[in-house]
């Protein structure tokens, strides 16, 4: 892209804009709306609609002089094509005018309409898409009136065509502009949808098995301008104007996608305000206008059944439904005996305010506090995190871009689509993991590595940068002589911007803590450390686990031994009892805060319903260390209670002075008492600048009207070097790798769709949903005379569970792979041994 | 008596074999043109004054001027043998009875332009045309024209055939490129030309067959003498196929500016059964259509445009009086209604409608109202659509209203036909 600015008129206004862009694009920023059906500022013209078909004058260049020819009163003499020219695919030039309102364009426009319509079913008064449709609007701006064709003449087709099971095609309404094609290919690089035939026939179709076999697939219903593609979850459940919109934000992963949850009070759910639907939020700093699937269908479990509803008390071995007052009067009781002995135990599944309340108790009682979390590395992210004013998006040519130990499209698929995006715009991405994973085809390095060695391969990078190479252990000491460390190393240091995003897959807790100081010593020693657009980046398994580490909070490094000691412990958030059935969880005391009956909560003296996010507000911190809040959408049920609030009052009880009843209150108070939160309150999270591309407006580059960001964008966080602070560089002890004594290495790993409690409530995920398998490489399966399909024993340690065995060639030797969150209680890399239990004989 | 140029060899027996080629001054050409350097090749087809076969008619040395001089970028020719004009059948006669003209002309071509590599697409119905381009290549490979080092120049030539799948819209050059490449006939946006961006990205020339049939004699004759031939603007010779209500239809290569009548009259031996004749499309069925009154209008790009019509493909489609001109433009905006790629909406559906109401009006259910949204609808569709095939298909419509508007009224005020044909479906 050149700096070069390029100034044209339409109508009548003059524009300035940088060279390459598109009239459409130019008029959009001189306030004049050109209507669109096929284009789409995120994805590359194709021309096809011509419903933004313009008048277009160039000045008339004399040929000798290579000067614009003037008319006699000065002017620019302008020639007119006589042809409309497309406004999406004609590029803007110097001194160019542009038409968007003569007679000329706007019966052009009208013969688009009219032509779209006679093959539209008007079927706009049971459609998904009346109220928020472009093709209603534009037709309504710039159709005619009435047809002079004939109705029996449309055409009869499917109206309930399933793509796959989450999207249905209604094929009458699709006026083929194709983005939802184009989105899969050019976008997510899913290509599982496409046309079919030619002419009128011209139909989509999905190539997959499973159909429409991708992750992003519900946003191709947000950018389709007309109601043909819809999702199973919404279809016929709502008309747009009936429903109200709350923003929140995405509860499934770190990237902290901003959503807007659509709600409706509905006499189906017995008068009950619930959400219909959730659509992305515009955020360019986060997800742009884009979220996965499981974002979207995965809110089913805040409108569960099975939440808890009640104060529970056991009483003669029972937990049986008691009063607040009462709950809160005995576990303040309990926990003012427990005083030191108080163990809290939460999750970075709770907001800012929420982990600030729970450490504020804890504190004043003398207890102590653990955050429950596999993944570590929290404090150098604090230090030399992704820095303030970065975006994602500004990464491109010269810049270079480490994933490492974490599969992105899986673990965090926005931040998969943001890297590959930089990749494509020629950032250099170094793609280091054991096993190929979905980023690797955009990847300019490719580092394989054996797990264990993660912390030792990026040490070793920074060995090969330099002179000095301090000994690394005997399985790394040699890689910094490898070609492909070198050369990625090189690429890395010699980048202008560098941002490092690090997982935990086969990284146990204690070797993530060397991960992270190993990429902090490597963005430190290159100089990609405190500096907008560099930084690191924690792929955390929860929304909120860069809170909990900003607030405060530490994984214990033997949480067993810890709750062992314990008297009492307050359990918020988490199952570590479901997690890990071995674990010793029987204190004296136990109280156990959530929105389910976990495990944990049955093994409980007292446990305390919470709510979800969508009843409630708070904040978030992001990997990239963005500050987001989330409003409350539908009303809090009646005896459940935001965490904070239950924390505060049993604070009141205690004497601990903590605000209970305003998130934002608690929100000023932690601005007070955490430096890198100063100055942040729930105004400074509420605003919201003006984003490029402008999503509203007339034309609607964008089915939907909920997606325009009023509610805020965030503030990032200063990391320890922007705030003036030293970090300095030290040498992680790499841990010893894993005894296998003859048996595997089971690794965790994370598929997006599991069966995790914020999950498993949302029914039409199920046929997606990882099972409990095993995936091993077919020579291994041979070697542990293993078979496809057999089921399998498996013992780590003291835990053991069953598994289907899947061969997977791209699964390393060594080593069998297991999802998490499927009902395997596995929660870091360990040895395991294999028995077949049971073999299928079905092929 | 116009001696005959492209058509000199076919027939011959065992035209199509390179033996035959070779016997009457084949591949001459080659071996001249390769101790040129493409500078002067370009300018010998500049002043010819070649413009192309394929419809469009721009210029072909210009075509070839543009192409990228950097050597170090692949280049390609790609030969568009998808003849599916409706009346056209001039190209087909040219690959079944004389393919090494052609593969000749790709030959300089591709050396001119630095081309290694050369497709020609095909239109897949063209079952004996498949064969005998096969059989060409593999003989010219044999002798040493095509392949590595082409008669000791150091110039290599890569060459194969690609079988089109059946779509009109693969005519039209950026359509055929994607279809060589695998992927649906779509036309692509344009810019970039192909000759900055084509096949598999890389600068592409792409020619008719026709147009590069001519070549070997431009450079065998030199530019002045095929410059002589044709009237200001259309120089060469052009074969015209006629077909239609003649008594002998057929192809006749004459010059370009051989007036329509001496054509259908001279040498297609006038109208069958002594009819009068009522309508010519001059170029292929896109081409709008002229009446008895233009029978003096030469064939030549610039005096067709100046009666309203085109040179095309110089396909002459003639229909004597007995002839329903509601019927004729029913039927070719069927085909185009059928061939339409549906990418752009104005082809896709407008082409239907307009169709729709023909049907409607030739079956005399038609409204008084129809003659005018036909009307309307063929201007919306024209200059809209993404690409040329747009107003290639409202022609046969709107043209025909223009000549024949009394037929049209006739079937809307007696709900029958003025020529007195009956509907056949």
């Amino acid at each position: 892209m050149t700096n070069k600015m390029i100034t044209l008129t339409i109508d009548g206004i003059q524009v300035t804009v940088p060279e390459g862009t598109n009239i459409v694009d130019a008029a959009k920023k001189a306030g004049i709306d050109i209507p669109v059906f096929c284009y789409h500022p995120k994805m590359k013209p194709v021309g096809m609609c011509r419903m933004c078909l313009v008048e277009v004058g160039r000045p008339v260049v004399d040929r000798n002089t290579g000067e614009f020819v003037r008319n006699e009163d000065g002017s620019l003499k302008i020639q007119f094509n006589p042809k409309l020219e497309t406004g999406c695919t004609t590029l803007v030039s110097e001194g160019m005018v542009v038409i968007n309102t003569s007679d000329k364009v706007k019966r052009g426009r009208k013969d688009i309409l009219e032509f779209l319509l006679t093959s539209h079913p008007l079927d706009c008064p049971i459609c998904d898409k009346g109220g928020e449709c472009p093709l209603q609007n534009l037709t309504m701006a710039h159709g005619p009136g009435t047809s002079r064709f004939l109705f029996d003449e449309k055409k009869h087709l499917l109206k309930h065509y399933p793509l796959g099971e989450l999207i249905y095609l209604d094929q009458e309404r699709c006026i083929q502009c194709g983005r939802c094609i184009r989105f899969q290919e050019e976008l997510v690089d899913d290509p599982v949808i496409g046309f079919s035939q030619r002419g009128r026939s011209l139909q989509i179709v999905t190539f997959s098995e499973p159909g429409f076999d991708s992750i992003f697939s519900g946003n191709t219903t947000d950018i389709c301008p007309v109601g043909a593609l819809t999702t199973a979850d919404f279809r016929f459940g709502a008309r747009p104007w009936e429903l109200n919109a709350a923003a929140s934000i995405c509860q499934q992963c770190a990237v902290g996608c901003n959503l807007t949850l659509n709600v409706r009070r509905e006499a189906a759910a017995g008068g009950k305000v619930v959400i219909k639907r959730v659509m992305p939020r515009q955020n360019e700093w986060v997800n742009e206008i884009w979220i996965c699937d499981k974002g979207r269908f995965g809110y089913h479990y805040t409108e569960a059944p099975e939440r808890l509803t009640q104060p529970l008390i056991r009483k003669e071995g029972e937990l049986v439904p008691v009063s607040w007052e009462e709950a809160l009067g005995f576990v303040a009781e309990r926990f003012r005996q427990a005083g030191k002995g108080l163990l809290t135990l939460a999750s970075g599944r709770l907001s800012n305010e929420d982990l600030f309340n729970l450490r504020k108790l804890s504190e004043g009682l003398g207890g102590k506090i653990a955050l429950y979390t596999q993944m570590s590395g929290g404090e150098q992210v604090m230090q030399v995190g992704l820095a303030k004013e970065s975006n994602l998006a500004e990464l491109g040519q010269g810049d270079a871009i480490l994933v490492i130990a974490s599969d992105l499209h899986q673990e965090a698929p926005i931040w998969w689509l943001r890297v590959k995006q930089a990749a494509e715009r020629g950032a250099t991405l170094i793609v280091a993991h054991p096993r190929p994973t979905r980023l690797e085809k955009f990847a300019k390095h490719v580092l394989r590595y054996r797990y264990g060695d993660e912390a030792g391969l990026l040490l070793a990078m920074l060995n090969s940068l330099s002179a000095k190479r301090p000994a690394l252990p005997e399985r790394v000491s040699t890689l910094w002589r490898d070609d492909q460390v070198q050369a990625a190393a090189k690429a890395f240091a010699e980048a202008q911007n560098a941002v490092i995003f690090f997982g935990n897959e086969g990284v146990g807790l204690q070797a993530s803590q060397a991960l992270a100081q190993a990429c902090l010593n490597l963005l430190l020693a290159t100089n990609h450390a405190g500096r907008p657009n560099n930084g690191l980046i924690p792929v955390w398994q929860r929304p909120n686990d860069q809170g909990a580490w900003e607030l405060g909070w530490r994984p214990l490094p033997n949480l067993d031994e810890a709750i062992s000691q314990a008297n009492a412990i307050y359990v918020v958030a988490c199952d570590p009892a479901g997690d890990n059935p071995t674990l010793p969880l029987t204190p004296d005391f136990l109280v156990v805060q959530d929105l389910f009956l976990t495990a944990t909560a049955k093994l409980a003296h007292v446990v305390l319903p919470a709510l979800p996010f969508t009843e409630r507000e708070g904040s978030l911190v992001n990997g990239e260390r963005r500050v987001q809040r989330y409003y409350p959408a539908v009303p809090p049920r009646p005896s459940a209670r935001a965490d904070f609030t239950i924390t505060g009052q049993l604070g009141k009880l205690l004497g601990i002075d903590l605000e209970d009843r305003l998130a934002s209150k608690v929100m000023l108070r932690i601005a007070a008492e955490v430096p890198a939160f100063s100055g942040i309150t729930y105004t400074a999270l509420a605003y919201a600048p003006e984003q490029w591309p402008i999503i509203g407006r007339e034309d609607l580059y964008y089915g939907g009207t909920t997606y325009e960001n009023k509610q805020g964008i965030g503030v990032q966080l200063p990391n320890a070097l922007q705030q003036g602070e030293q970090v300095t560089l030290t040498w992680p002890s790499l841990a010893q790798a894993t005894e296998i004594n003859g048996g595997l290495l089971a690794v965790p790993v994370t598929k997006l769709y599991d069966s995790g409690s914020t999950l498993v409530h949302s029914k039409l995920l199920d046929q997606r949903r990882v099972a409990a398998v095993l995936w091993i490489h077919p020579d291994e399966a041979a070697a542990h005379a293993v078979q496809e399909g057999d089921l399998v024993h498996l013992q780590f340690g003291e835990a053991s569970a069953m598994a289907t065995a899947i061969l997977d060639k791209t699964v390393p030797q060594g080593v069998i792979l297991l999802p998490r969150s499927a009902g395997i209680p596995l929660l870091e890399p360990c040895a395991a041994q294999l028995k077949v239990v049971e073999r299928s004989y079905e092929r | 008596m116009f001696e005959p140029v492209l058509t000199r060899n076919i027939h011959r027996p065992n035209s199509e074999k390179i033996y035959t080629y070779l016997a009457h001054g084949g591949y001459e050409a080659v071996r001249l043109a390769l101790k040129k350097s493409p500078e002067e090749l370009i300018d010998m087809v500049k002043r010819s004054g070649l413009r192309g076969r394929g419809g469009a008619g721009f210029p072909a040395g210009k075509k070839w001027e543009y192409m990228p001089k950097d050597p170090r970028i692949p280049k390609i020719v790609a030969v568009n043998t998808d003849e599916g004009e409706p009346g056209t059948f001039k190209d087909r006669e040219l690959v079944e009875r004389d393919p090494h003209q052609v593969i000749e002309g790709v030959i300089i071509a591709s050396y001119t332009v630095g081309a290694r590599r050369a497709y020609v697409y095909i239109r897949g119905e063209f079952f004996l045309g498949v064969k005998r381009w096969i059989k060409a290549i593999a003989d010219a490979y044999e002798h040493g024209f095509l392949g590595k080092n082409i008669l000791g120049s150091g110039f290599d030539l890569e060459m194969s055939v690609h079988r089109g799948a059946g779509a009109y819209i693969c005519g039209e050059e950026t359509a055929m490129l994607e279809s060589l490449e695998g992927k649906p006939g779509n036309p692509r946006l344009k810019p970039p030309y192909p000759a900055q961006v084509g096949l598999f990205g890389l600068p592409t020339l792409v020619h008719n067959i026709e147009t590069l049939a001519c070549i070997p004699h431009i450079i065998l004759r030199g530019p002045e003498w095929f410059a002589s031939i044709g009237t200001a603007e259309s120089k060469g010779p052009k074969i015209f196929s006629v077909s239609g209500h003649v008594n002998k239809p057929g192809n006749y290569e004459l010059p370009l500016g051989t007036t329509l009548r001496e054509i259908i009259y001279e040498h297609a031996g006038g109208i069958r059964g002594g009819k009068k004749l009522k309508a010519v499309i001059p170029g292929g069925a896109s081409t709008p259509v002229l009446t008895a009154e233009h029978l003096d209008v030469p064939m030549a790009f610039e005096t067709l445009a100046a009666v309203g019509s085109q040179l095309g493909t110089g396909a002459i489609i003639v229909m004597d009086e007995t002839t329903c001109m509601v019927e004729v433009a029913r039927r070719l905006t069927k085909f185009f209604a059928h061939e339409s790629c549906g990418r752009c909406v104005p082809c896709r559906l407008g082409s239907r409608r307009l169709y729709e109401i023909l049907e409607r009006i030739e079956c005399g259910q038609g409204k008084p109202a129809d003659l005018n949204l036909a009307l309307e609808l063929a201007q919306g569709i024209d200059g809209t659509t993404f690409c040329p095939m747009g107003s290639a298909l409202v022609n046969p419509a709107r043209s025909t209203i223009k000549q024949f508007r009394e037929e049209y009224e006739y079937h809307l005020t007696y709900k029958r036909c003025l020529a007195g044909n009956t509907h056949s479906g």
